[in-house]
């Protein structure tokens, strides 16, 4: 392998890897600069904890900007159903098996509600948003307004934001201090990941196609099961997997499956690359706002209780700016405005990105106007970015 | 005869792939009117865009002289300085400002830093005046209708004291009192000196009025006739639009005709609701087996139209008639329901609403027909997709270097074979192809031929919308003609020519 294979690889996939990079790039300045402290277990493990339910809406919004629209109400949509569990499990005493669902299902509602005009009457979805957005701010204020703060009661609910998965092994057998069922878990995605490229490579081979060099092929699989198991042992010296990252994992890995195996997923990427030749196609593209916009719902329901079990309490403010944070969680991670392309791994990254930057400068005492400006720089870097290198994939 | 005002000498211009232009001379004396006819594509509007700096000074080559003077024009604003206006077919109003503003727009009469709003509605009503138009100045542009619409455009050319203006196709969305309104306003102005060119279609308007016509065919002058002078006519007219030889480019072709209808349709008519006006009127025709029945007609005369309502009506139009495949009525709500019946349309503009062109060779020749190739719950079988996506990139002999290839990144020929494979997935019995060949190279053209033989020999139908008289003479076994939403007329391929299709096309 020459180092010019090495360069033609890496600028025909210049695109999808420059997240990755700059997502160790940065952890990694974070690291130098708090000497290991963000690198910790510990902080990992809070720092996913308590920002999960930005990478849950930006899997959402990723769908709804490449079909081209946008959905300002997500924030205060999650709050306000983060209220409602609360309210169901404090003042109704609701059993948890129960308000879950049925906060569900009302985010579903209520994303299809905010596709109602955008599909039927053709209303811009960033004026239709933006009327869920103050009215979910109304309703979230009016329904905290008698006691303000609610705290939620059940220790299960709260779980799902503080606890962790149990370990298969007690503690101190074998490994002390480490959680063996994540490491099984992570062991078992590595496992599964190299034996699906290596599928996925056979495949392609079989159709004659141009398939990555057999030394690079490997280099590959190395750093991705590298990354897997750093990212595995990194939460396995705390207290293992929190409930969130699963969540997030199976939020990531549904979504993932759908846009890209799915005929639903296929039909979604054609109305963002040209609306008119999707229907053209046979394609309803109102039913798929509907579909879109309900589940950016359903991911609101996902987002608001997350953040509310986080806090084990509702408050009057929850989800405030949410809606942006997701936004530019899924444009660093490659979502284009033009619709039509945009990975849901990407949008992962991309928040993943926008939680490190804020966490990394948390821990270094870095004043929060200061950290308004970074994030919005890396923004814009990223967004630059991504429109440069794709004139350039053009020529 | 005087000097001219307008020389265009030795233009050529060429688009990636195609000559719009060759060697074109085009030349207008003060005071005339003047027409310039051809068929769609003949090079008309590319070279009013020459003139008006649409394409720029560098884009093209040969000259332009305007008073005497050679001319460069690097934008519109360039030769709008020197007095040519040029009034598109799409007018370019803004709907929702008051015809004072629309009027002065971009040339505002200024005190200060301040409209003058006064002296603008004085100059407006005498603009408008010179249109004869009567209306309020200050009345919104969408309030209006196209005709006055027109005059107004008109009115704003002459308050930028054009000299020469030029309206292309200005009677084309017009009634005929409407009609003959414009066509005294514009002798009026030719006697105040404004030298006027009249881009249109339809030959008995451009007799009536014309002092001078000059033809273009493929992006050549072909002549240029003296009214004056008795040189004009109809039939001299269509004879040089057409008069292009049919040389081999279309295979030879034996199509094996069959007795059943395939797809039939009876007194059809739809209504645009959004532009408020019929699009289609009483359209009847039939389709057999086997068959290539090609449409033609003019740009605009509703061809596109008739293919969309009849497939799934994505335009919403009002419709009412009878629609029949393989015999049994039925009612498409949606391109969807059209397609699971085996109907499919490749359409007109493959750029704008045939492919998605951000996206890659195979996923746009199985777009339309996804369940084939996935799983009851919806799960796409890559394999599968390579299979069906390579079997049609080499039954169309489709030059990419992989089926993952962007489709922007293809040549438009390559584009429009995807775009038929994209059709053949769904595999139909009908095909509506809207302009199968435009803007690519003869080779492709003419594989693209063999592959409508090699359908219709399959027993598929084939419905062939077309602007190119030579190809809807080569290929089809049967000719409808459309003009202005009506079929005017019917005729088998043997009897048709060159010059009966264009008199139905123009009537």
């Amino acid at each position: 392998m020459t180092s010019r294979d090495i360069s033609k690889v890496l600028r025909q996939n210049i695109r999808d890897y420059a997240m990755y990079i700059a997502l160790i790039v940065i952890m990694a300045i974070f690291t130098i600069t708090t000497h290991g402290l963000f690198i910790s277990s510990r902080n990992i493990a809070n720092l996913l904890n308590q920002s999960g339910y930005i990478a849950v809406l930006a899997v959402g919004m990723t769908l709804v900007i490449v079909i081209r629209h946008i959905d300002l109400s997500v924030g205060f949509l999650s709050g306000f159903l983060g209220a409602i569990a609360a309210i169901a499990l404090a003042y109704w005493h609701m059993p948890v098996y129960l308000a879950i669902p049925l906060v569900l299902v009302l985010g579903l509602g209520a994303g299809l509600l905010t596709a109602t005009p955008v599909a039927q009457l053709g209303i811009p979805s960033f004026v239709a948003s933006l009327a869920g957005w103050l009215i979910y701010r109304g309703a979230l204020l009016l329904i905290t307004l008698k006691s303000g703060t609610i705290v939620i009661p059940n220790a299960v609910f709260n779980a799902i934001g503080n606890g962790y998965i149990p370990d298969i092994l007690p503690a101190n057998a074998f490994l002390p201090g480490v959680h063996k069922l994540t490491l099984l878990i992570g062991l078992v995605a590595i496992v599964w990941m190299i034996v699906s490229q290596i599928r996925s490579r056979k495949a392609k081979q079989a159709y004659k196609f141009e398939v990555l060099p057999a030394d690079m092929f490997v280099m590959q699989l190395v750093f991705l099961a590298v990354v897997i198991g750093l990212i595995t042992w990194v939460l396995a010296g705390y207290n293992g997997m929190s409930w969130t990252v699963v969540i997030v994992l199976v939020v990531v890995g549904v979504y993932n499956f759908v846009a890209t195996r799915t005929v639903l997923g296929r039909h979604i990427y054609a109305i963002g690359g040209n609306p008119e030749a999707a229907e053209l196609s046979g394609i309803n593209v109102k039913k798929l706002i509907f579909v879109v916009f309900g589940s950016m719902g359903l991911l609101c329901a996902v987002a608001g209780m997350l953040f509310a079990s986080r806090l084990r309490s509702a408050t009057t403010t929850a989800g405030t700016l949410f809606e942006l944070d997701a936004i530019a969680a899924a444009y660093i991670g490659g979502v284009s405005a033009a619709g039509g392309v945009g990975k849901i791994t990407g949008s992962l990254v991309g928040a993943l990105v926008y939680i490190s930057l804020t966490s990394g400068m948390n821990l270094m005492g870095t004043d929060i106007s200061f950290q308004y400006v970074v994030r919005g720089a890396v923004l814009a870097l990223a967004v630059i970015f991504d429109v440069a290198t794709r004139r350039r994939s053009r020529k | 005869m005087s000097t001219p005002i307008l020389q265009m000498k030795n233009i050529t211009k060429t688009f990636p792939g195609v000559k719009a232009l060759s060697d074109v001379t085009f030349s207008v004396t003060p005071q005339e009117i003047h027409c310039l006819v051809g068929e769609n594509g003949a090079g008309k509007s590319t070279l009013m865009k020459v003139l008006s700096g649409v394409h720029p000074y560098g884009e093209y080559t040969g000259d332009i002289v305007y008073e005497g003077k050679p001319q460069i024009f690097h934008g519109i604003a360039d030769s709008e300085k020197v007095g040519i206006a040029i009034i598109y077919q799409e007018l370019a109003l803004v709907p929702d400002m008051t015809v004072y503003e629309n009027i002065f727009l971009g040339h505002e009469i200024r005190r200060g830093i301040t409209v003058n709003l006064n002296e603008t509605i004085r100059k407006s009503t005498e603009m408008l005046g010179k249109v004869r138009l009567d209306v309020n100045p200050e009345t919104l542009v969408k309030d209006l209708g196209v005709g006055k619409q027109q005059l107004v455009e008109i009115a704003k050319a002459l308050s930028r004291n054009v000299k020469l203006l030029v309206l292309d196709e200005p009677t084309a969305a017009l009634n005929e009192d409407d009609c003959e309104n414009l066509f005294a306003i514009l002798r009026e102005l030719k006697g105040q000196g404004v030298t006027c060119v009249l881009i249109s279609h339809k030959l008995k308007e451009v007799i009536k009025i014309a002092d001078t016509v000059t033809v273009l065919r493929d992006g050549q002058t072909i002549c240029t006739l003296d009214a004056h002078k008795g040189e004009v006519s109809e039939a001299i007219l269509i004879k040089n639009m057409v008069g292009r030889e049919i040389n081999n480019v279309y295979p030879p072709h034996t199509h094996t005709v069959g007795t059943e209808e395939i797809l039939s349709v009876k007194d059809w008519n739809a209504f645009d609701l959004k532009a408020g006006r019929p699009v289609l009127k009483d359209i009847s025709f039939n389709v057999r087996k086997g068959e290539i029945v090609g449409f033609a007609g003019l740009m605009g005369s509703g061809r596109t139209e008739l293919a969309r309502s009849i497939f799934g009506n994505p335009d919403g139009y009002r419709i009412s008639g009878e629609l029949r495949v393989r015999g049994r009525a039925v009612h498409y709500h949606h391109p969807h329901d059209a397609i699971e019946d085996h109907v499919a349309y490749a359409t007109e503009d493959r750029k704008a609403n045939g492919l998605i062109l951000i996206q890659d060779v195979k996923q746009n020749i199985t777009l339309a027909n996804l369940k084939e190739i996935a799983s009851r719950g919806g799960i796409v079988n890559d394999n599968a997709e390579v299979k069906a996506a390579d079997e049609y990139k080499n039954a169309l002999n489709i030059k990419t270097p992989s089926l993952e290839q962007t489709v922007s990144n293809l040549s438009g020929g390559n584009q429009q074979k995807v775009s038929v494979a994209k059709w053949l997935f769904v595999k139909p019995d009908v095909l509506i192809l809207d302009e199968p060949t435009r803007g690519i190279d003869v080779g492709a053209k003419y594989e693209i031929y063999l592959i409508m033989n090699r359908l219709v020999a399959q027993g598929m139908s084939i419905i062939m919308i077309s602007s190119e008289l030579p190809e809807v003479l080569g290929m089809s076994d049967r000719v409808y003609v459309i003009s202005s939403g009506r079929i005017t007329g019917e005729l088998p391929v043997t009897e048709a020519t060159q010059e009966k299709i264009m008199q139905m096309a123009t009537a």
